[in-house]
């Protein structure tokens, strides 16, 4: 019996997940922030997501024979920065302009960022859900017998 | 003449493992509903619950040596990929919904076969007071 493995794999899931909603605040709460020069621009920031992995490849565990790797639940490689160019409005009156006249403004698209968001917090629902119907089968076992 | 536990219980406490399995490999699934790449993967329940119950019943290779390896019996168990309906662009095949649908369904036999086990333990307890 392992029901605790289901709960481990639904918190990593709800990490993953609130990480992201985490980038998307950040990206949208950025998303006018100015600046003078490319360099020091706010870039929009996307979690890397990867399968988690059991240690050893074909694990066993000892009551149920399951010959594979089931896997772990899901892992955060990183947080990479947005490649996308950036967006250069000329506006000689703004107090951050440089020599050019231009200002910068960050490469965040707030319509992907609401999409994400809508998406993180399905997801995370769903890793709840998994856990509370986890929580009721554990409880379950708890009452055998009696 | 001792109660044997294996005997009484049946099938049910091998059910009950494979269902447990199950949700941990379904409850992986949707863990990664938003990994790139990532395939969905489910067992064939009746092939992994025969296999199950031929380890108390049927032959089985002798190991000797703790290095030895289990035969397999039935080729057919393990875990399998899922056929997706809509495949995403980048490569996962996780359908929240298949999968959600799934894990419910597979939480309910759960309790089915919960329910099978503990009137099996209710019996023995009767047997015992003799009521």
């Amino acid at each position: 019996m392992s029901l605790g493995n289901v709960f481990d794999i639904a918190g990593t899931g709800m990490m993953a997940q609130s990480l992201r909603l985490n980038t998307t605040a950040s990206n949208i709460a950025n998303a006018e922030a100015v600046s003078s020069s490319i360099d020091e621009t706010y870039r929009a920031r996307h979690v890397v997501f990867a399968q988690l992995h059991n240690q050893e490849m074909g694990y066993v565990r000892d009551d149920v024979t399951v010959n594979e790797d089931i896997g772990n639940g899901v892992q955060v490689l990183g947080v990479v920065e947005s490649d996308a160019p950036l967006d250069a409005r000329y506006n000689p009156d703004h107090p951050m302009a440089d020599d050019q006249g231009y200002v910068y403004y960050p490469n965040v698209n707030v319509v992907e960022e609401m999409a994400n968001m809508i998406s993180a917090s399905r997801s995370y629902q769903t890793n709840v859900d998994i856990m509370s119907t986890a929580k009721t089968m554990m409880q379950q076992v708890l009452t055998l017998g009696q | 003449m001792a109660i044997s536990f294996d005997n009484a219980l049946g099938i049910h406490q091998s059910a009950l493992g494979v269902r447990v399995e199950r949700a941990e490999i379904i409850a992986n699934n949707l863990a990664n509903a938003d990994t790139p790449g990532f395939k969905a993967r489910d067992i064939d329940f009746r092939a992994v619950l025969n296999q199950e119950s031929e380890k108390y019943s049927s032959v089985k290779l002798d190991k000797t040596n703790h290095g030895h390896l289990d035969g397999l019996l039935s080729p057919d168990e393990g875990l399998k990929f899922r056929n997706p309906h809509q495949p995403g662009i980048d490569g996962n095949t996780v359908e929240t919904q298949v999968e959600h649908s799934e894990y419910m369904q597979n939480a309910m036999r759960y309790q089915a076969t919960f329910q099978f086990l503990n009137s099996k333990f209710k019996g023995l307890t009767g047997a015992i007071k003799g009521e």
